[in-house]
């Protein structure tokens, strides 16, 4: 717990998540609460039932696809850069880099400012704008990858790995995990952006959230349902699936298919052997070790709450620093945007 | 160092035979000498670099690394090599980073005290996959599950030669293979191979169908006992003696109770068993002696090891491979009786008029150590491989039980949406306790049936294991056939299964019916004993 301060605190903890006394307002709150501000789509993050939700108009976008339009009873959008006055907070969204329409929100009240980047990345992303960096006096940052054994490779890197696996086995569908929500579409555009233009073959539950993508200007390029592929389309056809439905019966259809996973645990072999894959792909949507110091050192807040994910390594590291730094115990928060998939804990 | 780094990464998570392959030849092709010629010799085993050891690179690291987070991670990885690796601070590149030929020529020479300057330099010239390949090259912990055999193959296969031509020449090689591949690529001619003591690719039998003993003459074969040892070559020239393993693999080391042995000029092919008194003792006798590199005098006195000859490839200087069995085993007989060698004997011609006399034999072996008999067309040459009509194995028929299916997790490639590998218990006086593990033995059908049932009947996940259901009345009854059993501290049940597979498929027994602990452990007493 952050010691108590002279001035009244722009942001406490509460059971349900993070709180805005000011503006009574929760932040990505893991209960159903009156008023909520929602950084991001991910299900951990963006629940339904809220009283009302303020979001940027993709994250509501995602919400309503996933939970259906009545979600919420009120939905407000605020587009990245426009400023809302709630009570004494002026509150913003600033780019996040983390999926489509994800957000850090910014709190200023009293000549003091708090901001909360919810889940980031600083490597690029063709889905979503990059990740912003707001100099502030409380920075909460998250920590999902939060050890310095987690060095993300260019995701260049990976895809040409994945080129290379293509080569060497033509004739055998690729599969890929590829968490439902960020993942498969950043991976599907940048495989378009590296020359890929044949089509991809999608799981049925990865359809409506790249349906919406598209809708949303992302550009994924031919994209089949897996359920319309005949045998022959399948011989050396690169396959999207959710990590959590590989092994399961219905790829039976692939015959014997060069299985991959896309997610930052992958870098670690043991992590990696337990998804019983052959590919292993480092890719993630999450700031790795380099990206989270960085960001912090770029904006030397005076104090530094840590939360989800790995928070002894970096909370020693920026005490080293002369920050203020504490660990959250924020709870109901999992690694889903990596994909770790349906069997293990967040780690 | 790159491509070295993305095929050891390749291998380590390609589980299948075929796709190793694959991934070897591939770099074999795309890869220059000398580099591809020391990555063979490191997957293979023949590459001795061992320039490190695991303390040295945490003494590096640990200049580079605050020990707080540097303990952190090593805690969160749980393998040294690979915290090392990916924790490497790396400081931008001023040079390219270095290929594997430089990294392997740079450490061969250097002295000991440069070693961990070197060591560091290069760590800052790779990335964590480059890192990775050189910290378990220079820790001598490649461990991708590839063997030296695996690499002859992808050779062969490189070459569009028969990996028999490979093995003929292998041991006369070291890496990084230049000459190898200059003939491979048809660029020299083969590398001379005899008269050095090496091995000779080894004659494998096929395994007899019952049915096909109508069509063959039994005045044809000779018959011998299929003893329960390790197939070995002895091969001695020149003053060389050496002992190789079915796979080529030289075992010398091993078995320096046996060099004495060999005295004489060429190469007998043979059972090495492990005989005390006369008697030929049961394999698990051999396998305390294998995979120990200096035997101590105690195990060597204790658990002495012999050689059951049976064919002469080479004597005198001559080789003997085109020659007919009879005739080769003619020879082989002269040299015995005129050396009478402590340590060899000869594996016994069995006199059989009738393919029912031999079976009657075969029913009622000498020994625990005689898994069958073996057909030897009496005028075959000695060919490389399992060439088909001329040598056949007709085993003895394997034990079974009936077990109950614990455990299941999902296999590989095409069976990565099945769970095809099984761990099955008997029961003991507190339940059902693991005995072995099985992964093959059932049709393809069988595996859909079974899979339904794991699926249907799981009561508890670990990662991609399942554990099913197993009380006394509902559980998966599973036949298991295997082929012998020994003593193992490893397991709960102190009991190892050889070759475990599954037979059949018991949907009309409950678990309680299974068998008990009890069977297995008087099978093992009897197995002992020598009735088995
Ligand atoms: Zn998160
Ligand atoms: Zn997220």
């Amino acid at each position: 717990m952050p010691p108590p301060s002279a001035t009244p605190p722009l942001l406490v903890q509460r059971p349900a998540g993070l709180y805005v006394p000011a503006a009574d307002l929760h932040i990505d709150p893991v209960r159903p609460v009156e008023r909520a501000v929602i950084t991001h789509g991910h299900g951990d993050h963006a629940r339904p039932g809220h009283g009302a939700v303020l979001a940027t108009p993709e994250t509501l976008a995602i919400m309503a696809v996933r939970y259906g339009p009545d979600h919420a009873g009120a939905t407000q959008p605020l587009p990245y850069g426009r400023s809302l006055d709630l009570g004494a907070v002026r509150l913003r969204l600033v780019p996040a880099g983390h999926v489509i329409g994800s957000a850090q929100i910014v709190l200023d009240s009293g000549g003091m400012r708090a901001v909360v980047s919810g889940d980031y990345k600083r490597a690029p992303d063709p889905t979503t704008p990059p990740f912003e960096p707001v100099p502030c006096d409380l920075f909460v940052t998250e920590a999902t990858f939060g050890l310095p054994v987690f060095r993300h490779p260019p995701i260049g890197h990976e895809l040409a790995r994945l080129a290379a696996s293509r080569a060497a086995f033509p004739d055998r569908p690729h599969l890929i995990g590829a968490y439902a929500l960020g993942k498969a579409q950043r991976l599907i555009a940048s495989l378009r952006e590296s020359g890929e233009a044949g089509p991809i073959y999608l799981h049925g539950a990865l359809e409506r959230l790249c349906a919406l993508y598209t809708e949303l200007g992302v550009e994924l390029g031919p994209l089949r349902p897996l359920r319309e592929a005949g045998a022959a389309d399948l011989a050396g056809a690169l396959v999207l699936a959710p990590p959590s439905a590989l092994g399961d019966r219905w790829q039976r259809r692939l015959g014997d298919p060069v299985t991959g996973l896309a997610s930052g645990w992958m870098r670690v072999r043991a992590r990696a052997r337990q998804r019983n894959v052959e590919l292993p792909l480092v890719i993630s949507d999450h700031a790795d070790w380099d990206e989270l110091t960085a960001t912090i050192a770029e904006i030397a807040p005076a104090r530094l709450w840590v939360t989800h994910g790995q928070e002894e390594a970096l909370v020693h590291w920026a005490r080293g620093l002369g920050i203020d730094a504490e660990p959250l115990s924020l709870q109901g928060y999992t690694d889903e945007g990596d994909g770790a998939g349906e069997t293990e804990a967040p780690a | 160092m790159s491509p070295f780094a993305d095929l050891l990464e390749a291998l380590a998570f390609e589980p299948q035979r075929l796709g190793k392959l694959r991934h070897l030849t591939r770099y074999l092709s795309r890869t220059p000498d000398p580099d591809r010629g020391y990555a063979l010799g490191a997957l293979a085993g023949t590459l001795d670099l061992a320039a490190a050891k695991p303390a040295l690179l945490r003494r590096l690291v640990e200049t580079r690394v605050d020990p707080v987070l540097f303990a952190l991670s090593y805690d969160y990885v749980g393998d040294l090599a690979e915290t090392v690796a990916l924790i490497w601070p790396s400081r931008p590149p001023t040079e390219d980073p270095p290929r594997l030929g430089e990294v392997v020529e740079m450490l061969a020479s250097a002295h000991r005290t440069s070693v961990p300057g070197l060591l560091e330099a290069m760590l800052d010239r790779l990335d964590a996959s480059g890192r990775l390949a050189l910290v378990k090259l220079i820790t001598g912990g490649l461990r991708v599950g590839l063997s030296a055999r695996l690499a002859r193959t992808a050779l062969a296969e490189y070459g569009a030669v028969p990996v028999e031509a490979i093995e003929e020449v292998w041991h006369g090689l070291d890496p990084p293979y230049t000459e190898l591949f200059a003939w491979l690529e048809g660029r020299a001619p083969p590398p001379r191979a005899e008269g050095r003591g090496l091995f000779r690719p080894v004659m494998l039998a096929h395994p007899l169908e019952e049915a096909e003993l109508s069509h063959l003459d039994p005045a044809a074969f000779a018959a011998e006992w299929k003893w329960d040892g390790i197939r070995v070559q002895a091969v001695a020239e020149g003053g060389r003696r050496r002992l190789y393993a079915r796979s080529g693999d030289e075992i010398t080391a091993g078995f320096p109770d046996l060099l004495p042995a060999l005295d004489f000029e060429g190469a007998l092919d043979g059972e090495l068993v492990i005989a005390s008194g006369g008697t030929v003792r049961p394999f698990a006798d051999l396998q305390s002696r294998l995979n120990r590199k200096a035997p101590a005098p105690a195990l060597m006195e204790r658990l002495p090891a012999a050689i059951i000859a049976y064919d002469a490839l080479s004597l005198e200087g001559e080789d003997l491979r085109a020659r007919s069995f009879a005739e080769r085993r003619a020879r082989l007989e002269t040299w015995h009786a005129a050396r009478a060698p402590d340590r060899i004997t000869l594996s016994p011609l069995l006199p059989f008029a009738s393919w029912e006399e031999l079976a009657a034999r075969r029913a009622e072996p000498p020994g625990p150590a005689v898994e069958g008999v073996m057909l030897k067309r009496r005028d075959s040459p000695y060919l490389a491989g399992r060439v088909k009509g001329h040598w056949w194995k007709w085993k003895r028929d394997p034990f079974t039980i009936d077990a109950v299916l614990l455990y299941a997790q999902r296999g590989h490639g095409k069976r990565s949406s099945f769970y095809s590998d099984y761990t099955f218990g008997v029961w003991a006086d507190d339940g059902l306790v693991p005995v072995g593990k099985a992964y093959f033995g059932f049709s393809d059908a069988e595996l859909k049936e079974i899979d339904r049932f794991v699926r249907a009947h799981t009561v508890g996940r670990f990662g991609p294991v399942r554990e099913v259901t197993h009380t006394e009345e509902e559980g998966l009854v599973l036949e298991i056939a295997f082929e012998g059993l020994q003593r193992s501290a490893r397991h709960r049940s102190g009991i190892a299964m050889r070759f475990p597979r599954v037979a059949r498929l018991r949907w009309d027994k409950r678990p309680a019916q299974a068998d008990r602990l009890a069977t297995l452990e008087a099978l093992l007493a009897a197995i002992e004993a020598g009735g088995g």
